[in-house]
């Protein structure tokens, strides 16, 4: 896994008291991970601040999956 | 009980009766306190009566991009925001038929709409603190409608709309969305009222009197304090009995 990846998840696991196990890059926040509406808003926000980027919300909308975060993030920070 | 030592707290229209009352209170509780409005001088006049604990940000609530300055600006001189008092509000009083546009809009947009705005930016940091405190001020005519005041009486029934709907979406984080809706409360806006509207206002009122800034700020402290922890989406009237919900 690299860096971001590894990032993301220890974000995700923090954020939702999950398992490490369960943050797969397939998982889905919602259906997987037992986030709700807000905590995918939380998650984007704690994406924004420990990537120092900007995630506009139509972005945002379509960061479904922890693979989607990863990806986005790879490909739009540093 | 309500101590509000290192809270810190944001009152918009804090030079008006109200807002200087509000300001005053939770300032007394030992809260850090940022103070809004329109009027420096008047501003600086609270601050210099307060002394420690308090600072100026002016802003202008018809304005948009004041609006979205405010919550960053207070959040950067107060290191935080635990209390967001949204309490600026201003009339335009019309009858129904003759009310302009511009009347409604002008109402609509600092009654209601800045509220919207600065409860959204001060909700994101509060959601990551997981503590927050936001208080409405609304109307007692917000819920008993008032000839003349089809926009007022409009923004402040949304604001104890957008009141609820904020309290469900960020009680999980241990954020209260309150409401106060003051009766008629001795303030420049009641000033302005003649001897027989005064007269007629105080036959509806069971306590006979008009409410004192401070009776309503007493309000904004309980709903800002700790003991409030289980309070939200509420609406507090504090109107010597002229309304009873």
């Amino acid at each position: 896994m690299s860096d971001i990846a590894d990032r993301v998840k220890k974000i995700v696991v923090d954020h939702l008291g999950v398992e490490p196990e369960k943050v797969t890059p397939n998982a889905n926040f919602i259906d997987d991970l037992g986030a709700d509406s807000l905590d995918t808003v939380e998650l984007v926000m704690a994406f924004e601040e420990e990537f120092n980027v900007e995630i506009p919300d139509d972005a945002a909308e379509t960061i479904q999956t922890v693979g989607d975060a990863i990806k986005f993030l790879e490909k739009n920070s540093g | 009980m309500f101590d509000l030592s290192g809270r810190k707290a944001l009152v918009t229209g804090a030079t008006g009766g109200l807002g200087g009352a509000i300001a005053r209170a939770l300032h007394g509780q030992g809260a850090h306190v940022a103070i809004s409005g329109t009027r420096r001088e008047a501003l600086e006049a609270l601050a210099g009566e307060l002394g420690e604990r308090v600072h100026v940000v002016e802003a202008n609530l018809s304005d948009t991009a004041a609006v979205e300055a405010l919550v960053p600006a207070a959040e950067a001189a107060l290191g935080g925001l635990d209390v967001l008092v949204n309490n600026a509000g201003i009339t335009r009083d019309n009858l129904f038929l003759r009310m302009k546009d511009e009347e409604w809009d002008s109402v609509i947009a600092v009654n209601l709409t800045a509220a919207f705005r600065l409860s959204r930016a001060a909700v994101k940091g509060m959601m990551k603190r997981r503590y927050g405190r936001i208080v409405n001020v609304g109307s007692v005519v917000g819920a008993t409608g008032n000839a003349g005041q089809g926009n007022y009486a409009a923004a402040k029934a949304g604001l104890v709309g957008l009141t609820k709907a904020l309290a469900a979406e960020v009680a999980s984080r241990k954020i209260t969305v309150n409401c106060i809706a003051p009766g008629f409360i001795t303030s420049p806006m009641t000033d302005v009222l003649n001897e027989k509207q005064r007269e007629g206002i105080l036959a509806t009122v069971p306590m006979g009197r008009l409410g004192e800034g401070s009776e309503v700020a007493a309000a904004a402290v309980y709903l800002a304090s700790d003991e409030a922890a289980y309070v939200t989406g509420h609406t507090l009237h504090v109107n010597g009995g002229m309304a009873m919900f």
